[in-house]
């Protein structure tokens, strides 16, 4: 407690919303040069944003109110989430006021708000983007949370810091459940943040867009507000899958500044890791039919609640 | 003046209000706002008394009153179980009859609400307190009753009428298996006092017979899947202040039984009895949730829901029961907890979201979604407090939902504590259940307040809907509150469990008051803990500095244009998403099973100018698989027994001699 703790987890919220259009930028990037172009450069979504943000807003007649609240709730919620996710540094201060499943459903709020904005404008794709993604949710939500169920029976905690001070020390070992969710993580984690093969983040062809058809109708500052809430999702899951799956040099609570600096560089490697690793995925994958998505989601469902159902039976939790 | 004695007085009022409102009916004279006022006051001195009984943590208090069957009289007893409850039913009808000042206008046919409404909260009031088996039933018996007289008082429409029948055929079973369960109970002797079953130790195959009649009449109130058909017929046939007080109020008078047999009356309780309690609250947890997405007809979504929500309530009660079997009594504690507090909970968002649902009634005359649309921007009031009321059913933080959805949750977690099997593998399943319902639930309010609250007007009607009177507003935004309020200070609510959870379960969870900054830690605060408080707090200032932020050194600029739409905006609001539209996707994935659904698309060959169709056949899986067959049943044995009216009086001597026969053999076979 302290200075120090107020100023990390500052540092924290800080950190996360400056690197999280970088990791966009990045992963463009490698997916251009991997299709054999050059490709705009990783602070290309910088420029954007400021673009955006300098545009007036153009609403339609028909929205409402909450049209105009949501990408302000959007950002908020993400934001919130994403800076209580240890990425460099375990023991942040109000790790303590939500826990793993509190995040999970903070990234449900964002998603609550964004369909209820899809549907707000009254147009056929703004419904169909807010459908789509209800349906995805109604898999992805409950496989995440399963995934949750079965780390924090290991760690013996929800709480998230706790969790990865104890994937960081030496106890754990190779374990079934670990293996199987980490994967059902990278499946639902691919469905939230709309990567191929679930959606395209690039396309605005009509029928095959989810996520952007939530967000048709918005323009200038709010749209600026949903890309960066988009860009923190992303940073967001990767960090969650850093710090819980490779939690090399996090800094454990009360580290020394010298630790917490290394945690930091270990930690712009594994986005950097991270990136590289969406982006070539990204491009060596097609994009699946709208209603073979399911098939893809339920698998994580078994698999995260497989694993849960091992570590019921097998251990007892003190 | 004791709790007790205010409590009864009260009840008493509202009998006789009902009499008055009964005579005053007779004679055609408009004083809706009379009798609800008067509910209103009655209800809020119960809910006074009540309340501080539970947090003045008093000794249980009785009475005897010389009514009744003679010699016996009716007995009434107040301990902290039912001050909780009584809390919550006081509280909800307070609320409603708030509502129903400005609502009951509106009523065409006053003159058939009135006189039945005091007499169904004095009936719910009644029940917790009766001590004896008999005043029990005789309690429970008029609220059915009561509240089937609201569900007919739209008779006129034959879907009433249907509701209403088949509301009654429940209840009488409903009361039946309740009647059997306090027959196994009590033994041969029959005594029906509460203190006398409490006393005796019942052999466990007794004691789970009587606790399985018991679920089943409880169940079939609740909405328990599989006899949860007659609620989603019923709740919304009745004026939208008794159906929000029947989702809301009524279904906890049965959680209230429930618990009342299984922690207090049945004795030590065995980690068998959650096995059926469990898989009845998932079923009925995911069945209603489904159900709830493909319904149309705004107030038979809310009832679904409810048959949802009721199914959480039962996991958690059946959690703690199967904590207390094992002599978990901290982790008991939790689960009951959680199942109480998600009571309390479901009253405050249920009755929230009926009572919109009656304003959107009033407003446009439309219960039907696809006749609303763009009802924010006309009644942003009632909008307002209805997206409150969704957002705290879909559990989202920092409302109240998600918090006893995360205590249910982290009940789950101590699963692997069970040293049973059974229950080792029932824990994760009841973990996925949770985590399924909660995320199809979310997908059912985005659809419920997307489709009738944002988009375009559907309806020529729903283009002129108005905000409703200040009473009915003033009622909704007091729960939008009390959501917010016990979503960011959940630990006060958790403290003042404490001696209900004490009374229940023999534990209690450690005291969240001390903690600082207000968060819960239900078990330790390094395994768990959430603060409300502090992320609502985070979530407004993260949205503020943005929005600041961006206003002062960005644009601040705003221009209202026509909508995008990719470029090709069509005027008709019917190009819009429809509920049915929005659902196909869910349908497609989970309905395979439930509903059986089948598309079939009718495409006309080349040039033929009819339209294509597409029509969906839908088909109810507990309806038709469980209810058909047994009517079918019923109908063929009535048909064949059809025989036996037309014998001669030899044949009717004979069959009465053959079945004294058959008596005395079993009669001497059993002693």
């Amino acid at each position: 407690m302290g200075f120090v703790d107020l100023a990390f987890q500052l540092a924290q919220m800080l950190v996360v919303i400056a690197l999280a259009p970088l990791l966009t930028g990045l992963v463009r990037k490698v997916k251009a040069r991997l299709t054999r172009r050059r490709g705009a450069s990783v602070f290309q979504p910088y420029r954007d944003l400021y673009r955006l943000a300098r545009k007036e807003a153009v609403v339609a007649d028909s929205a409402s109110w909450l049209f105009r609240i949501v990408p302000y709730l959007v950002f908020g919620s993400t934001w919130v989430a994403a800076a209580l996710v240890p990425t460099f540094a375990t023991g942040l201060l109000f790790s303590w006021s939500a826990d793993l499943i509190a995040i999970v459903a903070l990234l449900g709020v964002g998603r609550f708000f964004l369909a209820l904005a899809g549907m707000d404008v009254g147009t056929a794709f703004g419904g169909l983007g807010a459908s789509r993604e209800s349906m995805f949710a109604t898999l992805a939500e409950p496989a995440m949370l399963i995934t949750v169920f079965s780390l924090a029976l290991i760690a013996g905690s929800t709480q998230l810091s706790t969790v990865a001070a104890f994937m960081a020390s030496s106890h754990v070992g190779l374990r079934v459940t670990l293996g199987m969710g980490l994967v059902a993580l990278v499946m639902v984690a691919l469905a939230e943040n709309g990567r191929i093969p679930i959606d395209n983040p690039a396309t605005h062809l009509e029928l095959t867009m989810v996520h952007e058809a939530m967000v048709l109708e918005y323009s200038g500052r709010h749209l600026a507000l949903i890309e960066l809430g988009a860009m923190l999702k992303l940073l967001l899951y990767m960090s969650l899958i850093a710090c819980v799956f490779a939690p090399w040099s996090l800094a454990i609570a009360d580290a020394g500044v010298g630790d917490r600096l290394l945690g930091l560089v270990a930690y712009v490697l594994k986005l950097a890791v991270g990136g590289g690793a969406l982006g070539a995925f990204e491009t060596s994958i097609a994009k699946m039919r709208v209603f073979r998505v399911p098939d893809f989601l339920g698998a994580a469902l078994m698999l995260g609640f497989l694993g849960a159902l091992l570590l019921f039976v097998s251990r007892t939790l003190k | 003046m004791s709790a007790l004695q205010s409590l009864m007085i009260v009840d008493g009022a509202l009998l006789a209000l009902s009499v008055v409102a009964m005579v005053l009916a007779m004679s055609n004279r408009p004083t809706g706002r009379a009798i609800y006022a008067a509910s209103l006051v009655l209800c809020a001195i119960g809910f006074v008394a009540a309340l501080s009984f539970l947090l003045g943590r008093e000794t249980p208090q009785s009475m005897s009153l010389p009514i009744g069957l003679p010699w016996i009289g009716a007995h009434f007893r107040f301990d902290a179980l039912s001050a909780f409850f009584l809390a919550l039913i006081e509280f909800g009808g307070a609320i409603a009859s708030l509502y129903a000042i400005g609502y009951g206008r509106h009523e065409e046919t006053p003159g058939r609400v009135t006189p039945f409404y005091p007499a169904f909260l004095a009936a719910m009031g009644l029940v917790p307190l009766a001590d004896d088996a008999y005043t029990f039933l005789v309690c429970w018996e008029c609220m059915s009753l009561a509240s089937w007289a609201l569900v007919m008082s739209h008779h006129r429409d034959p879907e009433n009428g249907r509701a209403g029948y088949i509301y009654l055929l429940m209840a009488s079973f409903g009361t039946m298996a309740l009647l059997i369960a306090f027959g196994v109970l009590a033994g041969a002797d029959g005594s029906y006092q509460f203190s006398t079953l409490r006393a005796a130790s019942p052999s466990l195959g007794i004691a789970t017979t009587g606790l399985l009649f018991a679920l089943l009449g409880t169940g079939s109130k609740a909405g328990l899947a599989p006899l949860h058909v007659w609620l989603p017929l019923a709740h919304p046939a009745a004026p939208s202040h008794v159906s929000g007080l029947m989702s809301g109020v009524m279904t906890k008078v049965a959680v209230y039984a429930f618990a009342r047999f299984a922690f207090d009356l049945v004795g030590p309780a065995d980690w068998r009895w959650s096995v059926p309690v469990l898989i009845a609250g998932g079923a009925s947890g995911f069945i209603g949730v489904l159900h709830a997405l493909m319904e149309t007809d705004l107030k038979r979504a809310l009832a679904y829901s409810t048959i949802e929500n009721l199914g959480l309530i039962f996991l958690g009660l059946g959690l703690a029961l199967a904590f207390k079997g094992n002599d978990m009594a901290g982790a008991a504690a939790l689960a009951m907890t959680a199942a109480l507090m998600h009571a309390l909970n479901h009253m405050l968002f249920k009755s929230l979201l009926f009572f919109g649902a009656g304003a959107v009634l009033t407003a446009t005359g439309a219960r039907d979604m696809g006749k609303l649309g763009g009802l924010l921007n006309l009644m942003p009031a009632t909008g307002l407090f209805m997206l409150i009321g969704a957002m705290a059913i879909s559990a989202l933080p920092p409302l109240n939902g998600f918090v006893s959805e995360w205590l249910i949750l982290q009940a789950v977690l101590l699963g692997p504590q069970f040293p049973q099997w059974t229950l080792k593998l029932l824990a994760p399943a009841t973990g996925a259940t949770i985590a399924l319902t909660a995320a199809l639930a979310a997908a059912c309010f985005v659809r419920l307040f997307g489709v009738s609250f944002l988009g375009r007007p559907r309806s020529a009607a729903a283009a002129k809907a108005r905000d409703v009177d200040p009473y009915s507003l003033t009622a909704m935004g007091a729960l939008a509150g009390l959501c917010l309020l016990s979503g960011i200070f959940p630990g006060l609510i958790i403290d003042a469990l404490k001696p209900v959870v004490l009374l229940a379960v023999g534990g209690t969870m450690p005291l969240q008051s001390k903690l600082a900054w207000l968060s819960i830690a239900p078990i330790a605060a390094s395994r768990s803990s959430y603060n409300g408080l502090l992320v609502f707090f985070f979530m407004i200032m993260s949205g503020f500095l943005a929005s600041f932020v961006i206003h002062r050194l960005a644009s601040a600029a705003l221009r209202r244009a026509p909508a995008w739409d990719c470029g090709f905006p069509i005027a008709d609001p019917a190009t819009q998403y429809t509920a049915q539209s929005f659902s196909q996707p869910i349908r497609r994935v989970f309905g395979g099973v439930m509903f059986r659904a089948s598309e079939k698309v009718i495409m006309p060959p080349p040039g033929d100018m009819s339209p294509a169709r597409l029509t969906v056949q839908g088909y109810d899986l507990v309806w038709h698989g469980f209810y058909l067959p047994i009517e079918r049943g019923v109908s063929y044995a009535a048909t064949r027994l059809n025989g036996l009216q037309f014998l001669t009086i030899r044949q009717y001597l004979s069959i009465v001699f053959a079945a004294l026969v058959a008596l005395l053999v079993i009669i001497a076979g059993a002693t």
